[in-house]
């Protein structure tokens, strides 16, 4: 919000905002104020899905080792799913 | 100032005003009853949205005697809780300079158009406010005193401007045409105690009246008490330098 850094990514998937699930259309990732974490900056990410309207956000508000920690283990994750051959993502 | 034996009473709602480019945006208009005449204050909310601190702060000023008009500086973009109007337009870039330039203008027109105003009005926020408030004061002939409150990005790098953003506010610091009153916190991030420093060496080179008071125990948003960062005795003098401020140049 001072800073403006703001990166932005397209995402596939589904995310659970306070209306129920909805498909996911992007990521804001900030690194900014938060609105609730209590630290003046923060690592935030809100999935989106901007055709619905502002409301249909998913937000996150990290502290930066926090978000570096999740970022690595969101590739740990991947890299164990990714390299079992009985995995196949695929639509049902 | 109040005393127990006074009567008391305001009136605080939303109305509809033209902005800029004549679009219609709202504001929150708080105002002590009776036919005045009152001195105004353009309150700029932060960008964490048009919410309910910023009510609050509205209709604090217009307990304090003041014709308080805050605009809605996200109106065109969504609405919505604030905090998912917020993160909406902060994944945008936040609003571009000129039109929240425009909207406060309209605003303090507004205001100064009523027949309850004594015809001075000031510009006051904090954080992107505090930056918006500088700048109002830079750009625009309108107001008669300016409260940037831990204004971020006052000082812009080349790296940082951006289309909505395109040029550093320190970059009109001559062109400051109001006295200016600025209250920091030392243990702030955005700016940062150096940019402050540069922020004021600037402003006494050009001449300015400005004044500003630094909280050595305060970070960034001490005035916010919804949040950890209340600084309890720095808010308190904040506040109290901000109604001496307003009470010697809008009489």
């Amino acid at each position: 919000m001072c800073t403006m850094i703001c990166e932005r990514a397209a995402m596939e998937g589904s995310g659970k905002g306070r209306e129920g699930w909805f498909p996911l259309k992007t990521a804001n990732v900030s690194y900014d104020h938060p609105f609730n974490a209590p630290w003046e900056y923060a690592l935030n990410i809100d999935f989106v899905n901007e055709d619905r309207g502002v409301g249909a956000r998913v937000a996150v508000e990290l502290s930066p080792e926090s978000a570096k920690l999740l970022a690595e283990t969101i590739f740990a994750a991947l890299r164990r799913g990714e390299a079992d051959p009985q995995i196949q993502v695929s639509v049902l | 100032m109040y005393t127990t034996e006074q009567y008391e009473g305001m009136i605080a709602e939303t109305i509809t005003i033209k902005g800029y480019n004549g679009d219609e945006i709202h504001t929150y208009y708080a105002r002590p009853q009776g036919p005045g005449p009152f001195p105004a204050v353009v309150v700029i909310h932060h960008l964490p949205g048009w919410d309910e601190i910023y009510r609050d702060f509205t209709r604090k000023l217009a307990h304090h005697g003041y014709l308080a008009i805050s605009p809605d500086l996200y109106c065109r973009d969504a609405h919505g809780v604030p905090e998912d109007v917020a993160a909406a337009v902060r994944a945008e870039g936040g609003a571009p300079d000129d039109r929240v330039m425009g909207d406060l203008k309209a605003a303090a027109d507004y205001v100064l158009s009523l027949p309850s105003s004594n015809g001075k009005v000031a510009v006051w926020g904090t954080c992107s406010g505090g930056r918006h408030a500088f700048l109002a004061g830079c750009k625009l002939d309108v107001f008669d005193a300016v409260i940037e409150c831990w204004g971020g990005n006052v000082i812009m790098g080349a790296d940082q401007l951006t289309e909505k953003q395109p040029v550093s506010p320190n970059e009109y610091t001559s062109d400051l045409n109001a006295p200016l009153l600025g209250l920091f916190g030392d243990l702030d991030q955005s700016p940062t105690a150096e940019q402050v420093n540069q922020h004021e060496a600037e402003l006494k080179a050009a001449g300015k009246d400005y004044e500003f008071h630094r909280y050595p125990e305060a970070g960034h948003g001490f005035f916010y008490y919804h949040a950890p960062i209340y600084h309890q005795s720095s808010a308190v003098d904040g506040w109290e330098k901000m109604f001496n401020f307003l009470s010697r140049h809008l009489s």
